[in-house]
């Protein structure tokens, strides 16, 4: 029994197949779509985006519409610091995290009170106050100009951001799969249960004494620090920051991405963010004026089938499960 | 020596008094029951006792320590862990890694978030037990919310242990429980070591005059009644209001 428990834990973490297969297919994207790296690296950036929000909302239960604010201050304090501080991006990149992981803290004091709909208008609320705040410090932010003038120096000293996207796309791939490692030790850790546990029922979750404030300050933070990081990578390879990174569009799609790939599993960000992308692109390359309509008329179409549905249909997020043992 | 004691405790919800002015000491290693008819206000006093909800005046002391003030969580963490009349469980989670975080938790490991859950072999093994204790170890990978009542029933309690309790207060641990599956639950509760403090909300009297050494009565909000088991099967006034009814469900 011993054996089979320790077995079972021990598997439910383990690397799975399918895992190496996901992972290889962006490095396989570098070598068969050497024209697009510019869309690849939208995509890895949506991807960590997204992963950000799974890690809050499909792993502690915490719904946020205003996770673009993290990801906007990212951008502004990447930028930023290319232009007045230094312009080495890695650098930048540890600078802006630090800088996100503050911010999120601090914004964890007002989600961790009320109800879900009250945590909609708080998350809702920090995000059209970052944006107003970023436009009306137009000195700072170059207002609704964006930030201009931000130079950012080679990767490791030796490779240029390139007008192909290819150093921005692997600088990316590299920066997602870092956090997604992280992010998966910290999911199957007692602590990454622990947020499943208070997202399941946080009256319980306390009854067997975990601090659950404390938790969910620290999971926002997290969330925060790697939304911000994403920002970094957004402004580090287009050299620009403007208002349109703290939009409300952007915390809606990445719940809309999520909705596409998945709660919970932390697949559901990339996955998502990959679909929604092309779907973007595609769409706007058919329809540059009604492209929206579209996404919105198939989104809506999923959520009518229902993620039920869906999931006797192709269960994605099961091929990633454990495989039972002691059963 | 006191394990768990309330003065004065009171809890207004609105206009209705749950709780009255009640004082109750419970000894250290006690086996003591709370009776009392539906709507007594028993799973208020436990909900006050874990913090769940704030007295609207009284005072908790726990091992002697004023525990009013204290978070839920503060109040586990000292020892005082209890179960739910109605199942509160996770649902997505399997009984071993809901088993396995209770215990990460007790020993003070629940923050960790580099390690894996049950990289720890001492809570690890302790899950274990408690799993194949309860009879959850053939369903121990399935999620909670897949597991029949009589399981789900069984890690309730099961999860309790896990928390590795010095005072356990015990609310309706077998309600809905059917009579021949409730042996699980009560040998392991009769398994629990002689030190730790049980408090046993039950309405089965069978059972509570086996289990229990003390007995209080409490009707409307009120302690009414305290002594063991035989004085009060023999206490007429709590024949009267309660016994005497044989209506408790
Ligand atoms: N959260 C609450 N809000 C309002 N009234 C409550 C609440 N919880 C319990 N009560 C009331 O307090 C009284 C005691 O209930 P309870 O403690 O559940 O009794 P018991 O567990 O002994 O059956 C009942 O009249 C009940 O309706
Ligand atoms: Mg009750």
């Amino acid at each position: 029994m011993k054996a089979s428990a320790r077995a079972a834990l021990q598997a439910a973490s383990r690397w799975r197949a399918l895992e190496f297969a996901f992972w290889l297919v962006p490095v396989a994207a570098y070598f068969l779509f050497p024209r697009h790296y510019l869309l690849l690296n939208e995509m890895a950036i949506f991807a960590l985006f997204a992963l950000s929000l799974d890690l809050i909302l499909g792993y502690a239960g915490i719904i946020s519409l205003g996770h673009a604010a993290f990801f906007g201050f990212g951008a502004y304090a990447a930028a930023l610091f290319a232009k007045h501080i230094h312009p080495d991006p890695l650098l930048g990149l540890a600078a802006t995290a630090a800088g996100a992981a503050l911010f999120g803290l601090v914004s964890s004091v007002l989600i961790l009170r009320g109800t879900d709909l009250t945590r909609l208008m708080v998350t809702l609320g920090i995000a059209l106050i970052t944006y107003e705040v970023a436009a009306k410090m137009a000195w700072l932010t170059g207002g609704t100009d964006g930030l201009q003038g931000v130079v950012v120096g080679p990767l490791l000293g030796r490779f240029d951001f390139d007008m192909s996207g290819r150093t921005a796309y692997l600088y990316s791939l590299a920066t997602l799969f870092v956090l997604f490692l992280i992010a998966r030790r910290v999911v199957h850790s007692p602590f990454g249960m622990g947020l499943k546990a208070i997202r399941d029922n946080r009256l319980r979750a306390a009854a067997i004494g975990i601090p659950v404030n404390r938790r969910l300050a620290a999971v926002n933070t997290l969330a925060a620090t790697m939304a911000g990081m994403a920002g970094a990578l957004l402004s580090q390879s287009t050299s620009f920051a403007s208002l349109d990174v703290l939009a409300f569009h952007r915390s809606a799609e990445a719940l809309l991405v999520l909705v596409i790939g998945g709660t919970g599993w932390l697949y559901g960000g990339p996955i998502g963010a990959v679909v929604f992308t092309l779907l973007h692109d595609r769409l706007a390359a058919l329809t540059p004026q009604y492209w929206q309509f579209w996404v919105g008329a198939i989104l809506a179409g999923l959520v009518l089938i229902g993620r039920e549905r869906m999931r006797l249909i192709v269960r994605p997020w099961r091929w990633f499960k454990a495989k039972k043992v002691g059963e | 020596m006191t394990a768990l004691a309330t003065f004065s405790l009171n809890k207004r919800f609105g206009g209705v008094a749950a709780t009255q002015d009640v004082s109750l000491a419970i000894e250290e290693g006690a086996r003591h029951a709370l009776i009392g008819p539906n709507g007594a206000g028993k799973t208020t006093l436990i909900n006050l006792l874990t913090g769940v909800l704030p007295p609207s005046g009284g005072r908790i002391e726990l091992q002697g320590k004023d525990i009013t003030a204290l978070a839920p969580h503060q109040r586990v963490r000292r020892g005082l862990v209890r179960t739910f009349q109605i199942n509160q469980l996770f649902a997505q989670l399997t009984p071993l890694e809901s088993v396995t975080l209770a215990a990460s938790e007790s020993h003070r490991l629940g923050a960790r978030a580099w390690q894996r859950l049950g990289a720890n072999a001492v809570v690890r093994d302790e899950a274990a037990d408690i799993l194949e204790r309860f009879r959850l170890a053939d369903v121990m990978t399935r999620p909670t919310a897949e597991l029949p009542y009589g399981k789900r029933r069984l890690l309730e309690v099961a999860i309790a242990i896990a928390c590795r309790p010095r005072v356990l207060l015990l609310d309706e641990p077998v309600a809905g429980v059917p009579e021949g599956e409730r042996a699980e639950i009560l040998d392991s509760l009769a398994a629990l070591p002689a030190d730790v403090t049980v408090l046993l909300i039950e309405h089965d009297m069978d059972l509570v005059f086996s289990f229990a050494s003390r007995i209080s009565v409490m009707v409307g909000g009120a302690l009414f009644a305290e002594g063991t088991g035989t004085e009060i099967a023999a206490d007429p006034r709590v024949r009267a209001v309660y016994l005497g009814e044989g209506g408790h469900g």
